[in-house]
């Protein structure tokens, strides 16, 4: 009679802690959704009060005036776009050798490991070392400087899509071009790129979206610039930097403008996401 | 007729040649690009390392267990920002472990097939807020709820304890070690969660469903089976979290306070080495100012470079296990 009463009693307990436990997991992801919510409802709520149309067509203005955000849009787009140019070709180009050259061996594996940390290296730290290599040579800052630090954070991850999309080829096709005699760098270039598009692509919108919104490494190699600027060789304003600057100031104006700063990163940043998400379903639908 | 063959031969042998010459071309340029990222990493550590000289050369290894940070008698020391750094990593991944497995074993376990996709998603949308983001919400809304409602009772409550008291008294500021650590993990925690539940998913299901006919629970074969199955990927995903909230810049320069003076109290404004060089970088106004700053962010890539490479080592296990399964 006791035993089972003890065997009950155990079994009660074991349901009891998996009834907590489960409870829990539900708790952790609400936690987590809860944040989210949080953090998005202030953008926009906030954002959209100072979504004006003065945005984008007046500069950023001095303490106590009113003005916009053209000069840091431009800024921001004119750096992203110059960091892609110069980070995605040299990215796919890099992930072309790992997967058709050094799929497997020692060189290979050497140089996913090093992509890898300087994927998730402190972008503050790739800032400082553009300051080192690149403005303190030429004396001061620059848009220059600011899109090479940001191509520095595109071309890591423009890398290892480019790698791993072009794993998934099937060998198949390759040794269809190969057996008609084409010469491997026309495989690669004509064939294998093109079935591997929609993911290389991918990989270049996820490196525009996280440079999109990076404010650290831009601090000291493109600084910021109050004026309209088209000059690379000067320093230029950017989105990040400008929220920067003036969440961090005083004024409630300035602070008006940050939100509108930060709902526009956010908005575009999230929507680049969902882009680049829906092209890999379709990408790997193709590929199946 | 063989002279025409001879022709023949020839012209074949010369496309053969220029075609290996424009494959050969192909892979160096493709070898030379992925040296590029090589090249990139070590120029990183080289020029960190030149810059930080000065500093290193004028303080010696006091610079590392140094608290000055007087910016007009040029005496400078990193421990103030390297500890700031460390225990707001440390408070961040003492809350985003536990949540991000609470979440994972949601995703993977506990929740119905139609929830799972949506949360992930909308948790995965977590880590694609810029960091900037972040950092103002930290500042105008996440700092004055902590200084209203949550600073008042730790103080209150836990800074009366003995012996512990000393970590949680202080004024309500909102700033400080615990508004970062919180605001850190909300960011880590997407990532820790992708990782842990990806590879709870590479559970094989014999294994699971074993143990579900001997009677296991849901939480037993969580905790006695899954678990241990990827605890080394797990660890890996935790230090990748860690290498994440070390080099976190902007949404800790908002929320920390940026005081270079150290205090054991949680509550209390203190600095962290990424906060500090974003902060005073643009304004350092002398040679060794501005060495000392290059020489937190040499501390700061040796200390993610460790940290990042112990996760991959980790993950790439796994990954390479499940490679060849």
């Amino acid at each position: 009679m006791s035993a089972v009463t003890l065997a009950e009693k155990l079994y009660r307990r074991r349901r009891a802690r998996n009834a907590l436990a489960l409870l829990l997991s539900g708790c952790a992801a609400a936690f987590g959704l809860f944040w989210l919510g949080w953090i998005l409802f202030t953008t926009i709520g906030n954002g959209l009060h100072a979504l004006t149309p003065a945005l984008l067509t007046r500069s950023t203005p001095p303490p106590g005036a009113s003005g916009g955000l053209a000069n840091a849009l431009f800024g921001s787009l004119i750096m992203s776009a110059l960091a892609l140019l110069i980070g995605a070709p040299l990215g796919v180009l890099a992930g072309t050798w790992l997967a058709e050259y050094a799929r497997r061996g020692r060189f290979g594996e050497m140089l996913r490991f090093l992509n890898d940390i300087l994927l998730s290296a402190p972008s503050i730290v790739l800032g400082l070392t553009i300051y080192a290599l690149l403005v303190q040579l030429m004396g001061h800052f620059s848009a220059w400087a600011g899109a090479l630090a940001l191509a520095l954070i595109a071309l890591p991850i423009v890398v290892r899509t480019s790698d791993e999309m072009l794993q998934l080829v099937p060998n198949a096709m390759r040794e269809a071009a190969l057996s008609l005699g084409v010469p491997q760098w026309k495989v690669t270039v004509q064939i294998l790129w093109r079935q591997a598009r929609p993911g290389i692509v991918t990989g270049i919108l996820l490196a525009l979206a996280r440079i999109a919104g990076e404010t650290a490494p831009l601090l000291f190699t493109a600084l910021n610039n109050q004026y309209w600027s088209a000059n690379l060789d000067a320093p230029m304003a950017s989105i990040p930097v400008a929220i920067f600057q003036f969440a961090m100031s005083p004024y409630d104006d300035w602070h008006a403008l940050a939100w509108a700063g930060a709902l526009i990163v956010s908005v575009f940043v999230l929507l680049l996401g969902l882009l680049a998400r829906s092209l890999l379903r379709r990408s790997r639908i193709a590929n199946d | 007729m063989s002279s025409a063959g001879q022709l023949a031969i020839e012209l074949d042998a010369e496309r053969v040649g220029r075609r290996f010459s424009g494959d050969r071309a192909f892979r160096w340029l493709a070898g030379g690009c992925a040296a590029l990222v090589a090249l990139a990493l070590l120029g990183a550590a080289a020029s960190m390392a030149w810059g930080a000289r000065e500093a290193f050369a004028t303080f010696g290894l006091r610079f590392l267990i140094s608290t000055d940070w007087d910016p007009v008698a040029h005496r400078f020391g990193a421990l103030v920002p390297v500890i700031g750094t460390i225990v707001s990593s440390g408070i961040a991944l003492l809350i985003a472990v536990p949540v991000s497995f609470g979440i994972a074993l949601f995703l993977t376990e506990v929740a119905p097939a139609w929830l799972r996709k949506p949360v992930a998603s909308a948790i995965e949308l977590l880590a694609g807020i810029p960091s900037i983001i972040y950092g103002m919400w930290g500042l105008f809304v996440f700092v004055p709820f902590m200084a209203a409602h949550v600073d008042p009772w730790i103080d209150a409550h836990l800074g009366a304890l003995p012996m512990i008291g000393m970590f949680f008294g202080g004024p309500p500021l909102g700033l400080g070690m615990l508004t970062a650590g919180i605001v850190l993990a909300i960011m880590v925690i997407p990532f820790v969660t992708s990782v842990m539940r990806e590879v709870f998913l590479t559970v094989p299901k014999r294994l699971k469903e074993s143990a579900y006919a001997l009677g296991a629970t849901t939480w037993e074969v969580a905790w006695h089976i899954v678990l241990p199955c990827t605890r080394q990927a797990v660890i890996g995903g935790v230090f990748l979290g860690l290498g994440r909230a070390l080099g976190e810049t902007m949404a800790v320069t908002f929320v920390l306070g940026n005081a270079h003076e150290l205090s054991a109290s949680l509550l209390m404004p203190g600095n962290s080495i990424a906060a500090a060089i974003a902060n005073e970088f643009t304004e350092a106004d002398s040679s060794i100012y501005r060495s000392s700053l290059i020489a937190l962010g040499f501390l700061l890539f040796v200390l993610t470079f460790v940290v990042l490479a112990i996760a991959r080592l980790m993950l790439r296990r796994i990954e390479r296990k499940r490679g060849y399964a």
